[in-house]
C-alpha cells in the first residue's frame, strides 16, 4: 500500500502490527517524531495525517493508504524554519528537545482547528470566532507532555505566531 | 598544552566581566535549538546501525525470590527471534548517580516486583515485544510475610547513607521554652523522574571495543559503571550521548537498557538496541523516596530561630547507598543553636530509590517552608518579614561565613513584583465564585556543588573555536553557555564556537547531575580559553590585561589584527582543569531565591488551580539569561507537580507500582501552568566557582510546592501536611460557602 510522507510517496508492505510511529522511525528515517510513551499519553508523537493532529503510535500504518502525513520534517528545516520552529527558538520553548517536535505539529494543527471554529471546553461562546487566548492555547495544547517544564515559553511562542499571522 | 585551577580561595579576578566581546549572561538563543525544533537533533535510539536487533526487556512478576526456569523455548521458534538472554552481566538496578562501578547484577535473584530478569531479541521491535511478553519464567517466590514492602512496616531505621546528622545542644529545652512555636510532621509522596524520553541504548561491538550511544547524564562514571558489569578495561567502551531527552537524576548512572543492550550485541555479534517501555522506565529504574519530617521550630519573641529540627524518614531497597538528604538545605538556611538534624533510612523491597532532580531540598524544603508559615501565623510576623529575621550570620553548625547569599534581595525583588500582602494573613478571606482565593510563599535553597572538571577548547586557524567534552546538555543548555563562555573569552560569537559534547572520548567533566554541570565544566572552559589568552600574549608579547579579543580581532596596543592573521596558519589546543579546593569547607555555598504563588481551591471539589507563580533567584553569574530563567521555569513546574499530583502509589500487597504510566502518575500539564515570573537577582560568586556562578538547575524546584501549600491554607484555611494535596485530602474540610 501507498502514503504520502512529507510529500513523497512511500510504500508499506512490512508487519502488520507496525504503527504509523515506527514506520516514521525505523523505516522512514524521519526520527524527528519522538515516542516517549507508545500508548497516546504524551503527544510527543504528535504528526498530521491530511492536517489533522494524531498520536502516530495509536495508529497502524496500514491504516493509512493514500493518507498524507506531515512530521516535523516536512514543516521545515534547521535553515528553513517554520514560524512556529523559529519562535520556539526565540522563546525557549524548548530544554531538552525531545518533546518538541510533538509540540510543534500539535501546534500547527490546532492554530488550524482554531480557524475553524473548533471550540474547546474552556471556549466560552460556541458560536463566536475563536480567541485563542492564553487559557485556550493551554487547554489545547495539553496533551502535549513538556517535563522539562517549558510551557510558559511554549505559549508565549505560539502566541507569538498567532498573533503574526492577524 | 594545559592549565590547571584549584579553587582554594575565592577567585576575585571576575575574568569573564575584563572581557570585551559581551556574549556571557546575554538572552542567546540555544546555539543546537534549530536542529531540536526541526526534529534533526539525533537521541540515543535514532542513530542508524545497519543490521541492528532489537530488543525488550523481560521484568520480573514477583516480589521476591529467585528465577527458577526462563523457558527459552516458549519463544525461540517465534517469527525473528534470535535470542534470550538472562546474562550475569546484566544489571537488576540501575547504577546510582556518581556510582563509578557495577550496581547489583543478579538479575536472576528478584528483590523488587519489575526487576529487569531478561531480555529478548529479535530482528524486530514488534516481534521482540511480541516474544518478550509470551516469555515463560517460572520463579520461586520468597514466603512473604518475610518480607518489607512498605516504608511502614521497615523494621529497622539506620542513619542515612551519606546523610550528616547534627545534635546540637537541647531542642526539647528551646522549644518548651520558645515564644512561638512549631511541631509538625509532613509527608511526601515518591517521585518519577519521568524524562520525555525513555532510556534507551543501541551497542555494537567489533570484538574488543563496545560503543553504546545511550541516554546518560554522566559519561565520566558511567563509563566505568558499564566496563565494570562488562568485565571490560575502562579504555574499551566508548559512550556517545549528544542528545538527551531530559533525565532528572534518572540517566545519572547506567541504566538496566545499557547494559542489557551491550551484553546482547556482545554475544550475538551484531549491533543491538534496547529501549525501556514507559512502563519499565517507571517501573525499573528508579523512585524519588517517600519521605515522612517532623519539623520544629522554636522561636523568641521577635521570631528569631533559637531552635531548630529537622528529621527524616526515607526507604531504600538493601544494600544501596543512597539515602535522599532531605535536610541538606536545612542544615545552613535558618539559625537556631538548638539542632537536630536527622536522615533515617528503611529498607524495603520496592524498586531503587536513587536521585530524582534536586535530591533532598525538593521535598526536604517544601515541608521546612510549610512550617515556615505556621510559625509566621503562630507569631503573627509577616512570612516575608519572618524569614528576613531568619537569616544566619555565620553556619550554625559549621561556624563558617556564607558565599555570596542574595537571599534577602530575593524575598524582596520577588515580593515587589508579585504584589505581595505581608501583612493582611488571615485565611479564606477571598472568594471568587466557587474558587477560594489565596496567596503564598516560600523560600529557595538549593547547596552548590563544584566538581572536577576538564575541557578543551581550541582556537583554530580560521579564527573559530572548538570546544569538547563529554559533558551532556540534557535540556540545561550546556552547548549555548560554553559557548558563550569561549566567545567571552576568545573575543567570538558564540556562533563562531562549535561546542562538541556527550562524547567519552572527549576531555572528562562530572556529566549533568546536582546543578554542578555549568560552574564545573563551564569554568574547565574558561581556563583552557586563559591558557590560549596567554599563548597569544605570548605572541604579542603583552600581558593579559593589555590584550582585548573581540568579534574575531585581537587588540593590542593600538593594533588591531584578525585572528586568522594572527594565527597565520596555526591552530591552538588547550585544556583546561579545574579541581575543586578549599573553598568548598571555608564557605557555606549555596543558590537562594524566593517564590510567590496565588491559588485558587474550589470550595466544592477541592480541587486546586495555580493563577499565579513568580520566583525570584540569586545564583551568583547567569550565565545566559534565556536558558538560566528556563531552568527556573522548569522547577517551577516540578513544584507544581509535587504540591498537586505527583504520587507514586505501589501495591501494599506485592510494592509494585501501580501508576506506572503517564496517564496515570500525573505530572503537570500546560493547563496547569500558568505564565511563570522569573526574576534573575544579579550577584557574583568568587567562592563558587572561577566563572562566579552557581548552580541553577535543580533551585527552581526547592520549595515552591511549600509556597503552593501556604497558599491553599490561605485561600481556604485548610492547612495540609500531606503532599501531593489532592482534592480527595481538602474536600472533607473545605469550609461552607
Amino acid at each position: 500500500m501507498k502514503l504520502a510522507i512529507n510529500g513523497t510517496t512511500r510504500t508499506f508492505d512490512g508487519d502488520p502490527r507496525t504503527t504509523l510511529l515506527d514506520f516514521l522511525r525505523r523505516d522512514c528515517d524521519l526520527t524527528g517524531t519522538k515516542k516517549g510513551c507508545d500508548h497516546g499519553q504524551c503527544g510527543a508523537c504528535t504528526v498530521l495525517v491530511n492536517g489533522q493532529r494524531i498520536n502516530s503510535c495509536l495508529t497502524l500504518t496500514v491504516m493509512h493508504e493514500d493518507d498524507e502525513i506531515t512530521t516535523i520534517e516536512g514543516l521545515g528545516t534547521p535553515q528553513d524554519m517554520h514560524p512556529l520552529q523559529s519562535a520556539f527558538v526565540d522563546h525557549d520553548g524548548y530544554q531538552c528537545g525531545y518533546c518538541t517536535p510533538g509540540q510543534i505539529c500539535s501546534a500547527k494543527a490546532m492554530l488550524d482547528e482554531a480557524k475553524a471554529g473548533w471550540p474547546s471546553v474552556v471556549t466560552e461562546d460556541l458560536t463566536a470566532e475563536i480567541d485563542l487566548s492564553g487559557d485556550e492555547i493551554r487547554e489545547r495544547m495539553s496533551g502535549n507532555l513538556c517535563r522539562c517544564g517549558a510551557y510558559s515559553n511554549i505559549i508565549d511562542a505560539i502566541t507569538d505566531v498567532k498573533e503574526a499571522a492577524r | 598544552m594545559s592549565k590547571s585551577i584549584t579553587l582554594d580561595q575565592p577567585d576575585q579576578r571576575n575574568l569573564l566581566d575584563r572581557m570585551a566581546q559581551g556574549t556571557i549572561g546575554k538572552p542567546v538563543n540555544r546555539l543546537e535549538g534549530p536542529d531540536k525544533v526541526s526534529g534533526v537533533a539525533t537521541y540515543a535510539a535514532e542513530f542508524s546501525a545497519p543490521g541492528a536487533a532489537n530488543g525488550v526487556l523481560v521484568t520480573s512478576t514477583i516480589s521476591k525470590g529467585e528465577v527458577a526456569l526462563i523457558d527459552e523455548a516458549s519463544v525461540m521458534g517465534m517469527p525473528g527471534v534470535l535470542a534470550v538472554i538472562s546474562d550475569q552481566r546484566m544489571i537488576a538496578r540501575p547504577a546510582q548517580g556518581g556510582a563509578g562501578e557495577a550496581p547489583v547484577q543478579q538479575v536472576k535473584q528478584i528483590d523488587y516486583w519489575g526487576q529487569p530478569v531478561a531480555v529478548v531479541v529479535a530482528e524486530t521491535f514488534e516481534q521482540a515485544r511480541d516474544a518478550a511478553k509470551r516469555l515463560k519464567i517460572t520463579y520461586n517466590a520468597d514466603d512473604m510475610s518475610d518480607v518489607v514492602l512498605n516504608p511502614e512496616d521497615a523494621d529497622s531505621w539506620e542513619e542515612g547513607p551519606g546523610t550528616e546528622t547534627v545534635e546540637q545542644g537541647a531542642l526539647p529545652q528551646a522549644m518548651s521554652e520558645a515564644a512561638y512555636s512549631v511541631d509538625a510532621t509532613y509527608t511526601t509522596e515518591g517521585h518519577n523522574s519521568a524524562p520525555m524520553e525513555p532510556h534507551a541504548a543501541l551497542a555494537e561491538w567489533d570484538g574488543t571495543k563496545l560503543t553504546v550511544h545511550a541516554s546518560l547524564q554522566m559519561l565520566n562514571y558511567n563509563i566505568d559503571e558499564l566496563a565494570d558489569s562488562m568485565g571490560l578495561d575502562a579504555e574499551n567502551v566508548h559512550l556517545l550521548s549528544p542528545y538527551v531527552g531530559g533525565g532528572f537524576g534518572s540517566k545519572l548512572g547506567i541504566s538496566p537498557d545499557v547494559a542489557a543492550a551491550s551484553v546482547a550485541a556482545m554475544q550475538l555479534g551484531r549491533p543491538v538496541r534496547v529501549v525501556l517501555s514507559r512502563q519499565q522506565v517507571f517501573q525499573s529504574v528508579i523512585r524519588r523516596t517517600e519521605t515522612t519530617q517532623r519539623v520544629r521550630l522554636a522561636a523568641d519573641a521577635d521570631g528569631r530561630l533559637q531552635g531548630f529540627g529537622h528529621e527524616a524518614k526515607v526507604t531504600n531497597l538493601p544494600e544501596e547507598e543512597f539515602a535522599e538528604p532531605v535536610t541538606q538545605a536545612s542544615a545552613f538556611l535558618y539559625p537556631g543553636q538548638d539542632r537536630v538534624l536527622k536522615v533515617e533510612m528503611g529498607r524495603i523491597h520496592r524498586m531503587t530509590a536513587g536521585s530524582v532532580r534536586a535530591p533532598g531540598e525538593a521535598v526536604g524544603m517544601q515541608a521546612l517552608e510549610a512550617a515556615m508559615d505556621e510559625l509566621a501565623e503562630e507569631s503573627g510576623i509577616g512570612p516575608v518579614e519572618l524569614r528576613l529575621r531568619n537569616i544566619p550570620e555565620r553556619h550554625p553548625s559549621d561556624d563558617v561565613p556564607y558565599s555570596s547569599r542574595r537571599l534577602a534581595e530575593c524575598l524582596k525583588a520577588g515580593a515587589e513584583a508579585f504584589g505581595w500582602d505581608d501583612k493582611d494573613r488571615k485565611p479564606a478571606q477571598r472568594r471568587e465564585g466557587e474558587w477560594w482565593i489565596g496567596t503564598g510563599m516560600a523560600t529557595a535553597a538549593r547547596i552548590h556543588n563544584l566538581s572536577k572538571a576538564e575541557a578543551s577548547v581550541t582556537l583554530m586557524e580560521d579564527g573559530t573555536a572548538v570546544v569538547a567534552t563529554d559533558m551532556t546538555d540534557i535540556g540545561t543548555g550546556t552547548y549555548t553557555i560554553l559557548g558563550q563562555i569561549a566567545g567571552e573569552m576568545l573575543g567570538l560569537e558564540p556562533s563562531d564556537v562549535l561546542v562538541r559534547l556527550g562524547d567519552s572520548d572527549l576531555a572528562r567533566g562530572p556529566g549533568s547531575g546536582g546543578s554542578w554541570g555549568a560552574a564545573s565544566s563551564g569554568s574547565a572552559v574558561q581556563i583552557a580559553c586563559e591558557a590560549i589568552r596567554e599563548e597569544l600574549c605570548d605572541m604579542l608579547g603583552c600581558e593579559d590585561e593589555d590584550l582585548t579579543l573581540k568579534d574575531g580581532f585581537a587588540i593590542h596596543n593600538n593594533k588591531r589584527q584578525s585572528l586568522p592573521e594572527l594565527l597565520n596558519g596555526r591552530s591552538i589546543e588547550k585544556l583546561g582543569k579545574l579541581k575543586p579546593g578549599e573553598t568548598e569547607d571555608d564557605f557555606a555555598q549555596a543558590s537562594y531565591g524566593a517564590f510567590f504563588t496565588e491559588v485558587a481551591v474550589n470550595a466544592y471539589t477541592g480541587e486546586t488551580r495555580i493563577r499565579r507563580m513568580s520566583g525570584a533567584f540569586g545564583i551568583g553569574r547567569v550565565l545566559n539569561e534565556k536558558t538560566a530563567k528556563s531552568q527556573c521555569m522548569g522547577g517551577m513546574v516540578w513544584c507544581i507537580g509535587s504540591a498537586l499530583m505527583e504520587d507514586m502509589m505501589f501495591d501494599h500487597r506485592d510494592g509494585h507500582l501501580a501508576n506506572c504510566d503517564l496517564a496515570e502518575y500525573h505530572v503537570p500539564v500546560n493547563r496547569d501552568v500558568p505564565h511563570l515570573d522569573v526574576i534573575m537577582v544579579e550577584e557574583r560568586d568568587p567562592a563558587a566557582s572561577p566563572l562566579q556562578a552557581k548552580g541553577v538547575g535543580e533551585l527552581g524546584i526547592c520549595g515552591g510546592a511549600g509556597a503552593i501549600c501556604n497558599a491553599i491554607y490561605n485561600a481556604c484555611g485548610v492547612r495540609l501536611r500531606s503532599f501531593p494535596m489532592t482534592p480527595d485530602k481538602l474536600i472533607d474540610h473545605l469550609p461552607e460557602i
